[in-house]
This record gives C-alpha cells, sequence and structure tokens, in this order.
C-alpha cells in the first residue's frame, strides 16, 4: 500500500526541484506503479500545474511534456505521422485506454523499466530528455543514469527529421507485459534498433546493415536476454532474431 | 423426440436484474451494508509449512481503533470443511479458524478487527510471529506416502469413507472398473498411453470473496455473503463456530461471478466469528492478492490416460488415472476427482467392451483446491479428448468421424456413468452442425499463411452432468399475490447467471402469465425454501423442476379456491389461461380475483412448496471446433475462431445459455493458452494478481459461434438439462489438437505458451 | 486536505488523506457503481470520466481530482441507459460488476468514435476485462445499439 503524507502541487518546476530534494518525496507520474508498492512517502509532487501535459511543435521539434499521457502519443497525428504510426504501435497494447490515459511519459521513462515500450522507440528515435538541472540528454545517456537521481523529468524531444520506424514486441497475450519489444528506426541513412523487455532495461545498436538476415545475426549476437516469469532466455534469443529480421523487412518497405 | 412448444421457456427475455446492474445501482455486498462497521483483515503465513512457536498481538492491540485481534488460542478446536456440500460431507473436517500449523504460504495466523482499513493495517505489521519453518510438501507427485505430512493431527476426520488417511497425505482415494481393461488392452491394435497435466487455475471472478455479519434484533448471527451456498454456508459456519445453526441467518445479495470458487466458504468464518466474539458489525473484502493466493481454484491434475483402439478406429478400452492436488486442504478433494472419468469415459460408450478409473488424492503445502466450473471434468476432457486426436493421428483417421464412429446415441444405457440411460442426446448432432458450421473439411489441412504462419484446427467433445443424483436437492415455493402475480422464492443462487429470471419463466409457463407478472424474492436461509446451492450445473435441472411441480401444486390449489368462489365441486373448474374456469366455461375467475379472496374469509393458502431431487443427472453434451492462426518463428497463436454447438436439452433462454457458453469458451481459451499457476520454491504463487495471471481479454478470443443442437431431457423442466459447466470443456484439447496440427508437437501440460510451443517444435 | 471537484456535475468539498484514493473517494461519496476488481490497474472495473476522459480511479489520488470534474455512471444515467437496454437484450450483463467500469468507457468511446467498426470497440474496451460473458455478447449489443442509431 501507498501512505503518502503530504501531497503537494508547485507551482514552478523550481519549487517542485525543491520538493524534490526532501527525503522521501516522490514525483507522481501516472502513478500506476507506484500505486503498487508497499511504501511510505512523505510528499507526493504532482506535477499537473506545470503546463507539461502538451506535445509542443516547433519547426524542429516536438517537445512532449513530462505529464503528457500514453494516450496521448497514441491519437497524435503528428508524431504517429513521423513514425509511420510506431508510436501507437509502442502503447496501443498497454493494458487498456483507462490505463494509458493515465500514464505518463515522464513517468514512463523515469522508471527505466526493462518492460518499458516507449524507452524503446524514443531510444532509436534520437529522441532526447531534459532534465530540470541535469539539462538535455539522449534518452540512451537518461537510462544510464541513477533513478536515485533528484532531478525532474520535464521533456521528451523528439526532432522532426523524416525517419523510418517500425515498432514490434511480442506478447503472451494480448495486453500483457511484453516478453520482447523491437524498436527499429532509419535517421540520416543509419538504422538503429533497441531491444526491450529483455527482460532488462532496452539496449540500443547502432549503424545495423539494412539486410533483415544480417541485421538479426548482428543483434542476436550482441545482446543477452534473461528470463522472467513470462519467458526463458532461450526463447527470447530466439525470437529477438525474428523480430529484428521481420522489423527490418517492414522498415525497409517504408516510403521516405 | 418430443418437441413441445411454449410462450415464455424457450424466449429471449430480459435477465431480470439487467437493467439495475447496468446501470450501476447498488447491489452488492459491498454497496447494500453499511460502511459503519468492523474491518476485518488477516495476517497470512509467509511460510508454505510451519508451527507457530509463538504469537504475540499486545503491542498490536494498541493501535488505536483496534478492536479484537485473535490467534489459534482462540478457535473452538472443531475441524471442518469449506467445502458447500451436502451433509455428511465428502471432504474431510480438515480445518481449523485458525491453525498452530499453517500449510500453505496464504494460511490465517490471525484475524485482526478494527475501525478502519489503517488502523487493521498498522495492527497487522506489528503482530509478533515466531515461527518453527517446516518443510513443505510441494511436488504433487511425490505426496502420497511422503515423510511430511500436512495433516499429521489426531482430530481430523474424513465424514464419509473416501479413501482419504491423513497418515499417507491422501485426501481420498479409489477405484473403480467394468470388464477386463488389461485383456482388452492387450487385444488392441493401438494403445495411447500418456499423461495429461492441468493447472490449478483461478475462476479470477471480477467480485472477489466478501462477507459482511452482525447481530440481528434476536442476537441471531445475520450473515451477508457474496455465496452460491446459502443453506451449507449456515452449516459450516455452526460447525465451525460451534453455535447452533438456528443462531444463523445467511443472506446472499447480487454475486460478481462464482464459478464455483463461491461454492466453497472462503471468507465467511472470518468475520462471523469476529462479530460472534464482539456482537460488532464486521466486513472482510479479500484483496485480489488473497483471491489469487488464498481462494479456492481449480484441482491441478495429472491424468494418465490408457486408450486402446483397433486399427479401424473402434475404441475397445479406457483407462484413467488421475493424481489430484487438494492443496492444503480437502474442500472439493473427494468430489471432483471423480469427473475426471465420470465425464469423460460414458462420451465413448458405444464401442467400449471395458474401462477403468483409479485415483488420489494428495494433499501438499499449496494453496488449498476447491470447485471451478467443470470441477474435475475440465481436466479428465483435456486428457481423453487428447489421447482420441492423438489416437486418430495415429491411425491417420479424421477425428470427427472417429469420434462419430464411437460417441454415445441416444438411447444407450452408459455403463461408466452407473448405467444411466441417455434419454436425451443430440451429441451426434452436434458433432454433425458444429462440422458444417465450422467448414471443417476445409479447415482441418493444415494451411501454410507465409511469413511463417500456419493455420490449423482442432476439435473436441464434452460432457457434463445436470445435478448431483439422489443428493441435490432444489425447492420452490410460489405464492398468488392478491393481484394476481407471483412470488418466486428459491434457495438457488443467481450468480449472473440469470437463474432468477430462467426460474421466473418456467412460472410464467406454467401459471399462463408474463414474466413480469413473477417476483423473486431474496435468498434468505431464514424465508427461502431449502436448496444444496448453485453448483454442478443443477439449478435449470433440479429447482427448476421443483418450480415447475409447485407451479402444479398451486394451480390445484388455486383450483381449490376457486371451486369455493364459484359454489361447485374442484372437479368441475380447470386451470386455463391464467385463472380458472368452470369445465362448462359458464363462469370464471382470474388469478387476481383469487389473490383477493385468498384474503378474506379464506383458510386454503395461496401458496405452493415443493422439494425436488433427482435419481438421474442427465449430461449436456457439446462439440467445439477452433482454428488458429500459429506463428512457427515465435510460437504465438491467435484464436481466430471458436465454434460450439450445445445440447443442453431445452433452452429456457437462449440469449443466457448462449452468453453462458460464449463466457465457458473464453475460460476455456484462457486456461488453454496462459492463465499458469507456478510456485517458487518456498512455495509461493507468483501470478498473484491480473497482472501477472493473465485473463483474456476482448482482444484475446477471436470469433466465437455458438448454436444448439436441442434434445428434449423428459426428467428436466421443460425439456432442460444444463449449461452452465460444460461449455469450459473443450477449448482445452481443441487448441492443443490445433498446435499439434500446425507443429507436429503434443502439449500435454497446460498452458500452452508461445515459448513451450517454439522450443517444442522440431 | 480540502479538495474541492465536480462530482456528477455538483460541487463537492471534501476532507481527505492525501493517500485516499479517487476510486475509495467517490464511493465514500455514494457513487458505489465503481468497482474495486483489482490492486494492479488491469480491470478496468473503476473507470470514471475525469475532465470527460476515462481514467483508473484506482490509481488516481483523490487530491489529483482537486479542481477536476469527475462523473461516473451515477451522473450518466440518461446517456448509457440510451445503449445498455441493447446490452440488456442480449443477456450479456451477466454477473454485472464490471458492467460501470465497462459503460463507462464504452461512453466515453463514443463519445470520442460515435461509429467504430467492431475492431474499434474491441480495442478501446480492452482494458474493461470481464469474467462471465466472453464479450461477445457485448459486442453484440453495442453494434445493434449502432445499427438502431443508423435506421
Amino acid at each position: 500500500m501507498l501512505r503518502i503524507k503530504t501531497y503537494a502541487r508547485p507551482q514552478t518546476l523550481q519549487e517542485a526541484w525543491e520538493l524534490c530534494q526532501k527525503k522521501g518525496s516522490v514525483v507522481l507520474g501516472g502513478m500506476l506503479w507506484l500505486k503498487m508498492q508497499n511504501r511510505a512517502v512523505t510528499t507526493a509532487i504532482d506535477l499537473q500545474d506545470l503546463g507539461l501535459d502538451k506535445i509542443e511543435e516547433t519547426k524542429q521539434e516536438y517537445r512532449i511534456g513530462a505529464m503528457v499521457t500514453l494516450r496521448d502519443l497514441e491519437t497524435h497525428e503528428g508524431l504517429n505521422a513521423l513514425t509511420h504510426g510506431a508510436m501507437a504501435d509502442c502503447v496501443k497494447h498497454i493494458v487498456g485506454v483507462q490505463f494509458r490515459n493515465v500514464a505518463t511519459v515522464g513517468g514512463s521513462l523515469w522508471g527505466r523499466f526493462g518492460f518499458s515500450d516507449v524507452l524503446t522507440l524514443f531510444m532509436v528515435m534520437g529522441a532526447r530528455v531534459e532534465l530540470y538541472r541535469g539539462g538535455v540528454m539522449t534518452v540512451e545517456e537518461f537510462a544510464a543514469r541513477p533513478r536515485t537521481e533528484r532531478d525532474l523529468l520535464v521533456r521528451v524531444i523528439v526532432p522532426r527529421k523524416p525517419m523510418k520506424a517500425v515498432y514490434l514486441s511480442q506478447r503472451n497475450s494480448a495486453t500483457d507485459f511484453p516478453v520482447l519489444t523491437c524498436a527499429l528506426c532509419e535517421r540520416d541513412g543509419e538504422i538503429t534498433c533497441a531491444v526491450g523487455a529483455r527482460p532488462a532495461q532496452a539496449v540500443c545498436l547502432k549503424g545495423l546493415p539494412d539486410d533483415p538476415e544480417e541485421a538479426a545475426e548482428v543483434v542476436a549476437g550482441e545482446l543477452h536476454f534473461g528470463s522472467n516469469l513470462r519467458a526463458g532466455a532461450e526463447y527470447r534469443a530466439r525470437i529477438c532474431r525474428v523480430l529484428v529480421r521481420r522489423g527490418m523487412a517492414a522498415l525497409l518497405e517504408q516510403e521516405d | 423426440m418430443e418437441q413441445k412448444t411454449f410462450h415464455t421457456v424457450n424466449t429471449p427475455v430480459r435477465k431480470k436484474d439487467a437493467m439495475q446492474l447496468l446501470l450501476g445501482k447498488p447491489a452488492y455486498v459491498e454497496d447494500v451494508t453499511p460502511r459503519d462497521c468492523l474491518v476485518v483483515k488477516l495476517l497470512r503465513s509467509p511460510h508454505a509449512h510451519a508451527l507457530i512457536e509463538y504469537i504475540r498481538t499486545d503491542v498490536a492491540m494498541k493501535v488505536p481503533g483496534i478492536e479484537c485481534i485473535f490467534t489459534y488460542k482462540d478457535v473452538p478446536n472443531n475441524r471442518f470443511t469449506n467445502a458447500g456440500q451436502t451433509y455428511p460431507e465428502p471432504s474431510p473436517y480438515d480445518r481449523l479458524i485458525l491453525d498452530r500449523r499453517v500449510r500453505y504460504v496464504g494460511d490465517p495466523v490471525a484475524i485482526v478487527a478494527g475501525a478502519d482499513e489503517a488502523c487493521v493495517d498498522r495492527a497487522l505489521k506489528l503482530i509478533k510471529v515466531k515461527y518453527q519453518v517446516l518443510e513443505p510438501v510441494l511436488d504433487f507427485r511425490a505426496a502420497k506416502d511422503g515423510q511430511v505430512l500436512v495433516h499429521p493431527e489426531d482430530n481430523w476426520v474424513a465424514p464419509l469413507p473416501v479413501g482419504a488417511d491423513n497418515r499417507r497425505n491422501l485426501c481420498a482415494a479409489g477405484g473403480e472398473s467394468r470388464g477386463d481393461v488389461e485383456a482388452v488392452l492387450a487385444d488392441c491394435d493401438r494403445v495411447i498411453d500418456h499423461v495429461y497435466h492441468t493447472k490449478a487455475c483461478q475462476q479470477a471472478m471480477m467480485e472477489t470473496f466478501r462477507t459482511y455479519t452482525e447481530l440481528d434484533t434476536f442476537g441471531r448471527l445475520h450473515v451477508v455473503s457474496s455465496t452460491q451456498i446459502i443453506f451449507h454456508l449456515r452449516r459450516i459456519l455452526a460447525r465451525a463456530l460451534d453455535i447452533p445453526k438456528s443462531k444463523i441467518r445467511v443472506e446472499k445479495t447480487r454475486v460478481g461471478g462464482g464459478f464455483g470458487a463461491k461454492q466453497t466458504a472462503v471468507a465467511e468464518v472470518y468475520p462471523a466469528f469476529v462479530t460472534w466474539k464482539t456482537g460488532k458489525a464486521a466486513r472482510l473484502v479479500y484483496s485480489r492478492r488473497e483471491c489469487q493466493t488464498a481462494g479456492s481454484p481449480r484441482h491441478e491434475m495429472e491424468v494418465h490416460v490408457r486408450l486402446g483402439a483397433d486399427n479401424d478406429g473402434t475404441i475397445r478400452a479406457l483407462d484413467v488415472y488421475t493424481l489430484s492436488n487438494t492443496g492444503a486442504y480437502g474442500d472439493h478433494g473427494p468430489t471432483t476427482v471423480g469427473l475426471t472419468a465420470e465425464k469423460t469415459i460414458p462420451m465413448y460408450t458405444k464401442n467400449l467392451e471395458a474401462h477403468r478409473f483409479t485415483y488420489d488424492v494428495v494433499y501438499t503445502n499449496m494453496q488449498a483446491a476447491g470447485a471451478y466450473r467443470g470441477y474435475g471434468a475440465t481436466q479428465g476432457i483435456f486428457a481423453v479428448e487428447s489421447a482420441v486426436n492423438e489416437l486418430a493421428d495415429i491411425l491417420g483417421m479424421d477425428p470427427v468421424r472417429l469420434r462419430e464412429q464411437n460417441m454415445v446415441r441416444q438411447g444407450m444405457v452408459m455403463p461408466a456413468y452407473y448405467d444411466q440411460v441417455a434419454n436425451a442426446c443430440a451429441l451426434d448432432r452436434c458433432m454433425a452442425r458444429c462440422a458444417e458450421l465450422f467448414n471443417w473439411e476445409e479447415k482441418f489441412p493444415v494451411r501454410d499463411m507465409g511469413n511463417g504462419k500456419v493455420r490449423a484446427a482442432g476439435v473436441a467433445m464434452a460432457m457434463q452432468g445436470s445435478c448431483i443424483p439422489n443428493i441435490d436437492t432444489g425447492s420452490a415455493t410460489v405464492t398468488l399475490g392478491d393481484d394476481g402475480t407471483y412470488l418466486l422464492s428459491i434457495g438457488a443462487a443467481d450468480m449472473g447467471t440469470g437463474c432468477d429470471t430462467i426460474l421466473a419463466q418456467m412460472v410464467a409457463e406454467s401459471m399462463d402469465c408474463d414474466v413480469d407478472a413473477v417476483s423473486v424474492a431474496p435468498v434468505d436461509t431464514d424465508t427461502s425454501p431449502y436448496d444444496s446451492g448453485s453448483y454442478a450445473s443443477s439449478t435449470t435441472y433440479i429447482t427448476g423442476k421443483a418450480v415447475e411441480l409447485a407451479c402444479e401444486k398451486l394451480k390445484a390449489r388455486m383450483c381449490e379456491i376457486a371451486a369455493g368462489m364459484l359454489n361447485c365441486d374442484i372437479s368441475d373448474v380447470e386451470f386455463a389461461e391464467g385463472g380458472v374456469r368452470k369445465l362448462d366455461g359458464s363462469a370464471a375467475v382470474t388469478a387476481a380475483d383469487i389473490g383477493w379472496k385468498a384474503q378474506c374469509g379464506n383458510d386454503l393458502a395461496a401458496r405452493a412448496t415443493v422439494s425436488h431431487t433427482s435419481p438421474v443427472s442427465p449430461p449436456p453434451y457439446m462439440a467445439g471446433m477452433v482454428e488458429i492462426e500459429l506463428d512457427r518463428e515465435t510460437g504465438a497463436v491467435e484464436v481466430l475462431d471458436y465454434v460450439a454447438v450445445v445440447d443442453c436439452g431445452t433452452p429456457i433462454n437462449p440469449n443466457l445459455v448462449r452468453v453462458q457458453t460464449e463466457g465457458g469458451l473464453v475460460q476455456g481459451i484462457g486456461m488453454a493458452l496462459y492463465e499458469d499457476v507456478t510456485y517458487n520454491d518456498r512455495g509461493a504463487i507468483l501470478e498473484n494478481s491480473l497482472m501477472q495471471y493473465k485473463i483474456p481479454t476482448r482482444l484475446d478470443m477471436g470469433r466465437l459461434r455458438v448454436e444448439f443442437e436441442s434434445s428434449y431431457e423428459p426428467t428436466g423442466p421443460f425439456g432442460a438439462k444444463s449449461v452452465g459447466e460444460i461449455v469450459i470443456n473443450t477449448p482445452s484439447p481443441a487448441i492443443a489438437h490445433a498446435v499439434f496440427r500446425a507443429t507436429g508437437v503434443w502439449h500435454r501440460e497446460l498452458p500452452i505458451t508461445p515459448e513451450k510451443i517454439l522450443l517444442a517444435q522440431k | 486536505m480540502e479538495i474541492r471537484l465536480t462530482l456528477n456535475g455538483k460541487v463537492v468539498c471534501a476532507d481527505v488523506r492525501p493517500d485516499t484514493l479517487l476510486l475509495d473517494f467517490v464511493r465514500q461519496q455514494g457513487c458505489v457503481s465503481v468497482k474495486r476488481g483489482c490492486e494492479t490497474a488491469n480491470c478496468g472495473l473503476c473507470t470514471v470520466l475525469m475532465d470527460g476522459k476515462p481514467v483508473l480511479s484506482c490509481s488516481t489520488l483523490a487530491a489529483r481530482a482537486d479542481g477536476h470534474t469527475v462523473q461516473t455512471l451515477e451522473g450518466l444515467q440518461a446517456e448509457a441507459a440510451d445503449f445498455v437496454t441493447f446490452i440488456a437484450d442480449q443477456g450479456a450483463e451477466q454477473c454485472g460488476f464490471c458492467n460501470p467500469g465497462f459503460v463507462m468507457n464504452t461512453i466515453a468511446l463514443l463519445r470520442e468514435n460515435p461509429d467504430p467498426t467492431d475492431d474499434d470497440i474491441r480495442a478501446f474496451l480492452a482494458g474493461n476485462l470481464c469474467r462471465c460473458s466472453g464479450y461477445e455478447g457485448q459486442l453484440r449489443g453495442i453494434r445493434a445499439y449502432l445499427d438502431s442509431r443508423k435506421k
């Protein structure tokens, strides 16, 4: 059970950051995973008043606020046009509409969960994460930082450059956690692949050959897989090849 | 076959509670009982097997708001069973409300009651328990005659001779046979000999277990529960609490799904004990985690089938040995196991020369099992139907033809079914219609769809019962109201199935009135006539017949009252068009007239009660066929199409039997493909939530097509049999069959996950 | 702490604990149609509309609803009655425990997409579990309603 002593709705990022420095404080994303924990929180920080629930468009980029929901990503025309639908593909299997209306981009990324679908896709898209104090960095750099860090994830920044993108996942049932996720993206002539739910955190490989078989070989050779309730390492290793190969084939079919 | 026409029976009337439920009106235990009552929660054992060395509650008792904390020291030393069964129960008396020995991870250690959830949660953390941790029995194959005993206690009792022996970890054991099975098997051209393993699947009804208790004005214990078994529950509580049954009144509300789970008194004893001890109202609501780890799931079973046949496809012998894992307690252990043979072997009556069934039901330090839709038949049908499909493959025969060659037909005596005659049996028509609807000839061959995907089909058939013969007892009281409407009282439990409505349809049919003119009274041990409860697929067949007979009796009584009104002899009147008229047509009175008269200067009660039992349990039958698309590169299975054709006798309400069937199919699909129950090495269940225990969503079940091929059961009400349980039985063997067709591998353990499929592929 | 929100069209001021869930809060306010079916945000039984969007009230703090508009089935009876009769005509309500969450999400679906395909319906309602009905009857009911509107 989640117990909360104080609930706060800071009015500025600075105020939120200051609250965040307090021991026992936690920033509320969608609160979905947080709620399932048996944990006592001194200050729960709700970022809803900071205007971070918007996807802003500039000529160069999409600026996705931390409080944007997964459902917003799913239904956003611009992001889906840019990613050839991969954005919707990566979230549409997550439990249900009501869940995705609650789950936030910030929460999904901050947890750096192995099963995170959005993290996997953002990684290959060259997206950057903006932390309030830590500044702007690639999703990969962000993923490597310690979760204990007391900073605020403000937004995710996606460059508006033409790309090809594919997102595939394998699940035991339609809305279950993925057994394996695979995102592929081609930008500026370079193909990047991220594989998540290994079950550990997604890993990103750059500069893949554009032959599906070869790419599958490279990725499967580089990555290590583990076991959890949903499947064992051997199964993951085998389907990794399949997803990469299929993903690559789909990527090659996309028009610029 | 007898064909009758009806005006209300066999029509798709709306469920009487439909609009209230759809509009979210208060209907369930937590909605209709006072908020202001003690909150009850249980401290549960973290160990699979342990003795409590000491338990300290003094610190926890100091938490403000805590009313009481009970431990094993405070409860009666009367062992009882939680299984809702007719007395004397076949299930052993092996439980105490709280025991010094804990027997599975989740076994209750203390009952805590307090003013609100927060204080109870705090107190739970402050109870100090020291355990002497014992070696648990976690392998059900090694439980029988193992070194470690789950129930070594002296006051363990098996009320009926079911072959139980607590010194051998046996909850039940036994067998029966007809003919010389070994000799026939030795003489057969082919013997299929395999073991099939099914898991302890969860009912996962949306409403978890929950009960409210209070003392009424007379000082009696008033229990309001989400239960399928009000009368059994009263008896179980009386024994557990060691108080007279007359001191207990049990009432049910709307039930948010049961599927057998609520045929066991899972949650009731705890708040009942609190209220009885403190005099205060109390409520216990199980969390989903408790429901998944301390509920009453399906018995895990291993079914060893030896099936003997000749090369021409004649099935001559069936030998079934079932090992059933009842877990820490024996609720429904001795009774579920029998259905693995009783609901499988008779399907192959036609050419069968010999059969044998032997079984052991063992105790382990795992979650206690209970009753789940299908009740052993599901496990047995997965095994036997898979074996028949394996035979078809070995013989190179079409599995539909093979079944048609061997299946039971109407009029046959079924030696493996207590020599009962299949009075009403449309299994042959079900199979033929199913094959036609499904387009079996075209879909059975494996089709390559490209990109690693293949389509394949599988088939299975099933039977079940319609009651427990000579035991299940249903009653109905029908009362004429002063406006000419009727009130139906029953003790059976509508848990969403719609029995209140279909029984009202029967009253309307009998009394020749509109179904809106029939009300159904709340179900309450103080006011409802006795009923064993809603389980064993019995409500339509048993309670329904009681309703039909009560209506006949009430009609006679109405004629008697009317004869007085018409100043004639009772032999001069008849019940017609919803009223009573003189045979010569010269005068008539309406039901309302009789209702008025019954309240004025009358000494004839306008009410009739009938109890009913049946010496036979006519099986419903069905055929099911599935088409899957299997991804050979990932092992993923997509169910594309499921066709089921069911013979449930007369469908009393075609809508409700259809939805029952669809719901059962989807539960069966979940069981076949992903509903799994696994334990860690310490004996804790890993699938302890709906996040880990995946039940099908509406994206997981493909297209369902359901039809009915009705027979007319002469002993049932209006020709009806049953439908509630049979519908879960065909998906597992049919899907396993389709997976074999697609991959060349038989999967004899459920669930058949993508990982198992891929790694087993050659 | 004090919160102020519009619940089913009425302004409600209440004192809640910071960790009170919206689910428990609305039930305390008498909106008992809202049900809890799990603790892991999987079942959809607790679906309410917050600012018009379907959300899981089991995973939302009452405090977060401060200043917002919340609707439960108690407040949307007429809108629901419009189509649930078609589900009743299929017998697909069954035990009924999942119905309020499923009906609320269907309201959200029909507001967003008045003419959904069967696949749209399945996808939008995927987060509403039902263990009784096998889902087909619910789909038939919604389909029958949509068809009736076209006539």
